[in-house]
């Protein structure tokens, strides 16, 4: 019985690393075109934390008003931002998978020689790159409207940690994508997601939510990383970066047996 | 890797003679999942440059089949073989082709698009135009995926299959649902293959389909193998003549005569089908000197195929 590690390596024997490399792109390039014209995963990932940010960070609230040590648009920022990036994530990855996987077309992918790692790969660039994208929009919309001053390298330090706070989202969305139907998928993804960025502290910021969910919050991945985001604005709650990193590191590696899982059980690996 | 099926390929074609060497082959492999038993025992080889058809009802087991040689799925006992090595190696992937049946293809990306994807996947592609010409898509080679038709749909998977170049080729039902016309067409497609001297292995239940394009028949029923040859031969092996004739005699006076498989009634004529012919008429003539309405035809391929998979669904 091969392990996948073997699968994912096999790929590219035989092939030079400048043709694995075209392939990647490829993948890559081809996944963007498919959604981008699709438009649907493009315009709902970018205009809802947009749109939230917009509504609770700039106009419902007073935008300068102070929260959490700093403003409520700078605030809304890092919240909305890791809102944003974990529906680019999930979406970008599960949504696709889910649907390629039950309606076939993985099969006939699978059954010829790409790399499957450059599959994956492909689906991880396109939710970081979508990520980054909300994120630097919500920025934008901070400094001409909601009168943020963030110097700039603590701008660039935002971007960065919530563009690599993409990563476990990401695979998160390839477990999902590996057991759910191809119809269930964006129900499936929506009943994991909102609750959870409501229990994170995303659109209600912690200190006005139960003392009981404040525990809980502890134990969610978006949690942490929108903890290492308010950081950066100064509402952070204290904790060290360290404890939150390693929280997303676990949360990734235990997202990455999953869906390593599922994909033996596709491979008909782990069924005799 | 790469040294190791240079040998295989080498010993093989030492030990071929006139036919050509075996290339893939299922050897006493089994699939079953749960108390479904998709294939029971089958042993099955494609020879290089050969086209076969696998033929079977719906659930016989063909798809199955397919995925075993090309590593979707692994045999429950008994062991798969492409070029001298498991369908799961990439090297072994190289020099395969697949057509499956897919319900969904991402329909916002342009044919050429597709097959420029699927093609960065081998080593020595075909080139996009001979591709393109190979399938017949140059004149919709910038339309998306999701404006076509599903003849040209077919087309698109049949490129895909064939745009890496390979030495074999599986095709999983490839006209299932087309209109006569759009058949057609892949049908001289599949056959420039052929002529390129290509392997193909090719699932259908249409009887007329394995008939028009195979070397060889395979026909699969219920996960076994119930009969293998020419399709000239699939036919004389059961009853290979029909005979009509109004008669007087009864039927169960002409189902005793020696040579008769079977014998029913429609309206006021008897069909009888037999393997030969001559000898039975001799004796109708002889014993119904008044019979009349005689009409002597060969069994097509789908009589053939039905008392195949009848008979072994009675015992």
């Amino acid at each position: 019985m091969a392990s996948a590690s073997t699968v994912f390596n096999q790929g590219s024997l035989g092939r030079s690393l400048s043709k694995t490399l075209l392939v990647y792109f490829k993948e890559a390039k081809y996944e963007f075109l498919t959604r981008l014209r699709l438009r649907a995963y493009s315009i709902s990932t970018i205009s809802f934390p947009v749109m939230f940010y917009v509504l609770f960070g700039l106009v419902l609230n007073p935008k300068d008003a102070p929260l959490g040590g700093t403003t409520v648009a700078a605030y809304s920022i890092a919240t909305f931002g890791t809102f944003g990036v974990m529906g680019a994530s999930l979406f970008g990855t599960a949504s696709g998978l889910a649907a390629e996987r039950g309606l076939g077309w993985l099969q006939v992918k699978r059954a010829s020689p790409m790399p499957p790692f450059a599959y994956f790969a492909a689906k991880v660039a396109l939710g970081m790159t979508f990520s980054t994208i909300v994120v630097l929009l919500l920025l934008l919309l901070a400094f001409t409207f909601g009168g943020v001053h963030l110097p700039l390298l603590d701008a660039a330090k935002l971007v960065a940690i919530l563009a690599a706070g993409s990563l476990p989202f990401c695979v998160m969305g390839l477990a999902i994508g590996y057991f759910v139907g191809p119809n269930s998928a964006v129900a499936a993804i929506n009943l994991i997601y909102l609750p959870l960025s409501f229990c994170s502290g995303l659109w209600v910021p912690l200190m006005f939510l139960p003392k009981v969910l404040q525990h809980i919050a502890h134990f969610l991945p978006p949690y942490h990383l929108a903890q290492l985001a308010l950081g950066v604005v100064g509402a952070g709650q204290h904790e060290s970066n360290w404890f939150h990193w390693e929280a997303l590191i676990g949360f990734s590696l235990i997202c990455l047996g999953a869906a390593r899982l599922g994909f033996q059980r596709d491979e008909g690996q782990s069924y005799g | 890797m790469i040294a190791e099926l240079q040998e295989i390929q080498n010993q093989a074609k030492k030990k071929s003679g006139g036919d050509g060497a075996v290339i893939a082959s299922l050897n006493g492999a089994s699939k079953s999942f749960g108390d479904v038993h998709a294939l029971r025992q089958v042993n099955f080889a494609v020879r290089a440059g050969e086209l076969v058809a696998l033929l079977g009802p719906n659930g016989a087991g063909k798809t199955t089949a397919v995925k075993l040689f090309l590593g979707l799925a692994k045999p429950t006992t008994g062991t798969v073989s492409v070029f001298g090595g498991d369908p799961i190696h990439a090297d072994v992937r190289t020099r395969m082709g697949a057509m499956l049946q897919v319900a969904k293809v991402p329909e916002t990306l342009r044919v050429r698009e597709h097959i420029d994807l699927f093609s960065s996947y081998y080593p020595r592609p075909l080139r996009l135009d001979e591709t393109l010409a190979l399938a017949g898509l140059q004149e919709i080679k910038n339309r998306v995926f999701g404006e076509l038709s599903g003849g040209q749909r077919q087309r698109v998977l049949f490129a895909l299959a064939l745009c890496g170049d390979p030495d074999i080729l599986f095709l999983d039902e490839p006209t299932v649902g087309l209109d006569v016309e759009s058949r057609r067409i892949l049908w001289e497609e599949i056959r420039k293959l052929i002529a390129r001297g290509k392997s193909v292995l090719l699932t259908t239940h249409y009887l007329e389909e394995a008939d028009a394009l195979a070397d060889r028949v395979v026909v699969i029923n219920r996960g076994r193998i119930i009969a293998e040859g020419t399709p000239a031969e699939i036919k004389a092996s059961t009853a290979g003549r029909r005979i009509r004739c109004v008669t007087s005699l009864g039927i169960e006076t002409v189902r005793a005569m020696a040579g008769v498989v079977e014998v029913s009634r429609n309206r006021d004529a008897l069909e009888i089908r037999a393997a030969e012919a001559e000898a039975i008429v001799r004796e109708l003539l002889m014993r119904d000197p008044g019979l009349s309405g005689l009409e002597v035809s060969s069994a097509g391929l789908e009589e053939a195929f039905l008392a195949l998979t009848q008979d072994r669904n009675n015992t």
